[in-house]
């Protein structure tokens, strides 16, 4: 092959691989060239990304491992700590959704337990086009049925998350999994070698021809050649890697273990160019003792493979045969393949014989970094004032805002979740936030997911921030108190300077509104080129945040809860229709701008709502997003279980009424408050400086929606449960 | 004092959630005994925990039934002390032919994690003898196989035995198509043997034994089997 | 003793409903890819054994064929033993 050929095929331009010469010294292999190709891949480098993540708020009293690491860390008390991440698998997932999202739920899990942590919860954010579309139908059941598969033989909750449906994500679906582990604070393992004389042990299943070359495929835009692809992909084996969880923890009991890496992306090279460069030491392994699936292999396929559930370890020279007897009892292999060595160099063999040799640090830390030319995007500048016609039935638009899909119900998705197992679970799926009590201690953790692309397209600043901002709200919605972050930005061509401009503002955006909250950013992961045949996806930051309740007691749920409950709005509303889902659904548009946010009014609503929680004073709490005060009303009226509540709500504005329904004007919550609580409630409303209204009363079967005095929405609760229940149902069956 | 184990398979992940209702909610002193283990004695109740034992590859419970434990499964059922499989623990007693039936695929073809009403039908069994008459539970199921079916002889045998234990119901207690949540025959969530003493149910009375889970139902029948082995012991 | 390959086919009784067949066989409607009266779906197991003859391999196979692959409560199992 030429080596235009070459360097095409491996995703490198000219200049890196002089680069590479550069730091060799000398021309690379073949094998060496496939080590470069992935660990220098945008996927594995962030070489694109990296200059602007800088500016990202990593640290914090309680963090006691920002990025970096296979997840970040975060103190929680009570000698625990909470470690957690979310991570992409985009474009693995539009090629096989099954197994793709699969082994999206695997990568990350293993990123949890990697540190020591036993794995207590699952989220997901999946994005994907239309249902009117067959090959989105098929998509979301496959990554559903995916993401089932895995989570609940794994035997982690899956919390629920979001689920959003826009035309940007049909050939782009976006699958971003989220894990959540607990660890004892002193027992954080990392990957990170130590001990010159080691013995580095490999764990797991056995390397086949899997995935070669996924951490390039994630790092180039789609084409119809991508079904091509197909045989790449990696297929899941969750009893393998159940195995594997109880043998490493097992294990971590023991102090037998230096390091641990999970093999991920780029597999077998990047654990052990990482583990390698982070002690500042070399590693030597011979291909020969990896366990293999396939006869035939060759070196180069061997170390770039990505098959599933493997782990690479450090241990402690002497004390080989109890990290053996561990897995043996797990009925795993653990096979010695190498051990660290001082001269900093990754040297692989082959049956002896040496086949590639490369500075680890030259591969991990010393890969190009880009500052790519930006851009503002010429469609911003079209960005109009909306100009709406009124709907003539607010009743039937009402209705019709229930069955969005992004809307609707996402029971026929998160019942396929087991939710319920490890019997944590205090918030269930549906929830603002999903809510695990923690075992032993009084207290709680809250975790939820959240982004907004569509605000991020016409406003990427604002996006950013304010995807944190309603992740840290939904958070206080239930109580509780942001304590850290992580973020799954989704990007389309990082080579386009409109993309970089949409990427830098929005990590702008995150980073104030993280500043403001106080909530660090403790990992996550970059997802560029998520553009098929040159469309691209409304660039889409995913910002998942987690948050502590000290006294699990005193956890808050979404739903009306009693007959008589003083319903309140949290929040002044503005008529800020631009970018909502009602604009998109009802006039089939958007433009215009995304509703305002200001930090300083989101603060006082969050630490006021944390406040009336702690002091027991509301019985419910609702976040308004999607859909607005309209949305949030009926949301309010179903519980979990099957539940249902009317109320009779009484608005007044003076302009349209389609704009106090749906209006997606931030910092707001909806809650209902026993009467008997309401004299506290406004008096901690007002210390807080928070404006409330008194909006309604909770009761009957039916939802009473008046605007002015005059009647606009009179249904039956049940009929609207019926409606918003069952629609992505209807989509998928039609 | 009562001693209960709870068996553990490779890929089994309930254990934790039935020893901490039965020990750490209930007080009883509850074992986690390994699979590979070959005798329960000292145990005076066993239960079968859910999960994904050996990944239910080839079929829920089917290599699992090989475990050497199941050998003093066997015994305890046969000296007449309670045995009890939860989800996948009834798979495998199924599968070792402990209790009637076999579990198709759910009918929707999916996994369901749901809370809904379990209608129990006979009150003198290890989990139901502390209900009253006519009291309907809300519990979860979380299962893809959990679609009950036997021939027709045998579930008539079943009905005409009274060794139907529990049935999906609507929200009245009644019998209908829509609360069956995976097609089983019968609308069966729970059968017993001849005897009485091995039942399983694929419901998960570990997943709702205290309020803040979402119902206190399980706790019910956990205490029904306390007090049931504390009788018989 | 030689290697001998067989192969086992594993299927619901006839007269157990198979929602797994019952779906496949209403895509395949949607599809509109020709008439299909009816799918029934099952598993397929290759087998390589170590045995002196052809017979002893077939009776190896059977027996692992009813205790191991299938349930007799509601599968039924055919054995192919490979020349």
């Amino acid at each position: 092959m030429r080596l235009e050929e070459s360097l095409a095929a491996h995703n490198l331009t000219r200049e890196e691989y002089d680069a590479i010469v550069g730091k060799l010294g000398r021309e690379p292999n073949e094998n060496e060239l496939g080590l470069f190709s992935v660990m220098w891949s945008e996927h594995c480098s962030y070489k694109s990304s990296r200059v602007h993540l800088k500016r990202l708020p990593t640290r914090g009293p309680r963090v006691l491992q920002g990025p970096g690491e296979n997840a970040g860390v975060v103190d929680i008390g009570h000698g625990l700590a909470a470690v957690f991440k979310v991570e992409s698998h985009n474009h693995p997932s539009f090629i096989e959704p099954f197994q793709g999202a699969a082994t999206g739920v695997g990568g990350i899990i293993r990123d949890i337990f990697t540190m020591g942590a036993r794995p207590v919860a699952l989220m997901n954010s999946l994005r994907f086009g239309p249902l009117t579309v067959p090959k989105n139908r098929r998509l979301l059941s496959g990554c559903v049925a995916g993401i089932a598969s895995y989570g609940n033989s794994m035997g982690i909750p899956t919390l629920g998350g979001e689920v959003v449906f826009e035309d940007c994500y049909n050939l782009n679906p976006l699958v971003n999994a989220f894990c959540l582990g607990l660890a004892s604070k002193d027992r954080i393992f990392l990957a990170k070698a130590e001990g010159e004389g080691n013995p580095v042990f490999y764990v797991g299943a056995k390397t086949g021809k899997d995935g070669i070359h996924g951490a390039t495929m994630a790092s180039a835009e789609f084409d119809e050649a991508a079904e091509e692809k197909r045989p790449t992909v990696q297929v899941g084996d969750p009893f393998l890697e159940k195995l594997l969880l109880e043998a490493c923890l097992e294990l971590m009991a023991t102090d037998a273990l230096v390091a641990i890496q999970d093999m991920g992306a780029a597999g077998l090279t990047c654990s052990t160019a990482e583990m390698g460069a982070r002690g500042g030491l070399g590693i030597e392994i011979e291909l020969n003792r990896v366990p293999q699936r396939e006869a035939g292999m060759t070196p180069y396929e061997i170390l770039l493979s990505e098959s599933q559930e493997r782990m690479l370890l450090v241990a402690k020279a002497g004390r080989e045969a109890e990290v053996e007897a561990i897995f043996k009892k797990w009925d795993l292999d653990a096979a010695a393949i190498g051990k660290v060595t001082g001269d900093g160099l990754l040297r692989v063999l082959a049956a002896g014989k040496t086949v590639a040799e490369v500075p680890n640090r030259a591969l991990v830390d010393e890969g190009p970094v880009y500052e790519r030319p930006m851009k503002r995007p010429a469609y911003l500048d079209a960005v109009a004032a909306v100009e709406l016609p009124e709907p003539t039935d607010l009743e039937e638009t009402f209705v019709r805002m229930l069955a969005s899909h992004t809307i609707a119900s996402k029971h026929w998705i998160f019942e396929q979740y087991d939710h319920m197992v490890q019997s944590n679970t205090i918030v269930m799926p549906g929830g603002d936030a999903g809510v695990i009590r923690v075992k032993g201690t009084p207290m709680a953790l809250a975790m939820c997911l959240d982004g907004n692309g569509r605000y991020t397209y016409l406003d990427p600043y604002l996006g950013g921030a304010t995807a944190v901002a309603e992740a840290c709200r939904n958070i206080a919605a239930v109580g509780a108190t942001p304590v850290g972050a992580t973020n799954c930005l989704n990007f389309g061509n990082p080579e386009k300077p409109e993309i970089m401009w949409q990427f830098a503002r929005a990590v702008d955006g995150i980073r104030d509104a993280c500043e403001r909250f106080d909530v660090p950013i403790t990992g996550g992961n970059v997802s560029f080129y998520n553009e098929t045949e040159g469309k691209g996806i409304y660039p889409t930051p995913v910002v998942g945040v987690v948050g502590i309740l000290e006294d699990a007691t005193k956890r808050v749920r979404h739903y009306f809860r009693t007959d008589g409950d003083i319903v309140y709005l949290m929040g002044n509303t503005d008529e800020e229709l631009g970018a909502s889902e009602y604009l998109k659904l009802v006039h089939g548009r958007n433009d215009g701008s995304p509703p305002r946010l200001d930090l300083d009014t989101e603060a006082a609503l969050q630490s006021f709502t944390r406040e009336v929680a702690s002091r027991g004073l509301m019985h419910s709490a609702h976040d308004l997003s999607d859909g607005g005060l309209g949305v949030a009303i009926a949301e309010s009226l179903f519980g979990p279980l099957g539940e249902t509540m009317g109320a009779s709500i009484a608005l007044e504005t003076p302009r349209r009424a389609d704009g106090v329904l749906f209006s997606e004007t931030q910092s707001r919550i909806l809650t209902s408050v026993p009467s008997a609580s309401a004299d506290a409630f406004l008096a901690l409303a007002e210390e807080h400086g928070v404006p409330v209204k008194r909006i309604g009363v909770t009761g009957g079967d039916t939802l009473e929606i008046r605007v002015n005095g005059t009647s606009a929405i009179s249904k039956n609760v049940d009929d609207l449960r019926e409606v918003w229940w069952n629609a992505i149902e209807k989509g998928l069956l039609r | 004092m009562p001693r209960f184990a709870v068996c553990v398979f490779p890929g089994s992940n309930c254990e934790e959630d039935v020893q901490y209702a039965l020990q750490n909610v209930l007080g009883e002193p509850t074992d986690l005994v390994w699979h590979k283990d070959t005798s329960l004695e000292g145990y005076d109740a066993a239960i079968l925990p859910g999960g994904f034992a050996h990944g239910d590859y080839l079929r829920p419970g089917a290599v699992a039934r090989f475990s050497p434990i199941m050998t003093a499964i066997q015994k305890m059922a046969d000296e007449g002390k309670p045995v009890i499989g939860i989800c996948n623990g009834f798979q495998m007693l199924q599968e070792a032919g402990l209790l009637p039936g076999a579990m198709l695929r759910n009918q929707t073809l999916t996994y369901i994690c749901r809370y809904l009403h379990l209608r129990p039908e006979q009150l003198d069994s290890p989990l139901t003898s502390g209900l009253s008459e006519g009291e309907l539970l809300r519990i979860p199921i979380g299962h893809a196989d959990g679609n009950f079916y036997a021939d027709d002889e045998t579930l008539e045998t079943l009905e005409r035995n009274d060794r139907v234990v529990f049935r999906y119901v609507n929200a009245q207690g009644a019998r209908e198509d829509t609360a069956n949540p995976n097609g089983a025959a019968n609308a069966i969530a729970g059968v017993r043997n001849e005897r009485g003493n091995v039942l399983g149910l694929m419901p998960h009375p570990d997943r709702c034994y205290q309020e803040e889970l979402g119902t206190a139902d399980g706790r019910k029948l956990f205490e029904s089997l306390i007090a049931w082995t504390k009788e018989r012991t | 003793m030689t290697l001998i390959k067989a192969n086992v086919v594993v299927q619901l009784k006839s007269a157990v409903h198979d929602p797994q067949g019952e779906t496949i066989r209403h895509a395949l409607e949607q599809l509109e890819l020709g008439q299909v009266e009816s799918v029934r779906q099952g598993k397929f197991f290759e087998l390589t054994v170590e045995a002196s003859s052809k017979e002893e391999a077939e009776k190896i196979v059977r027996e692992i064929a009813l205790r191991v692959l299938s349930n007799p409560v509601l599968e039924v199992f055919q054995v192919e033993i490979e020349s």
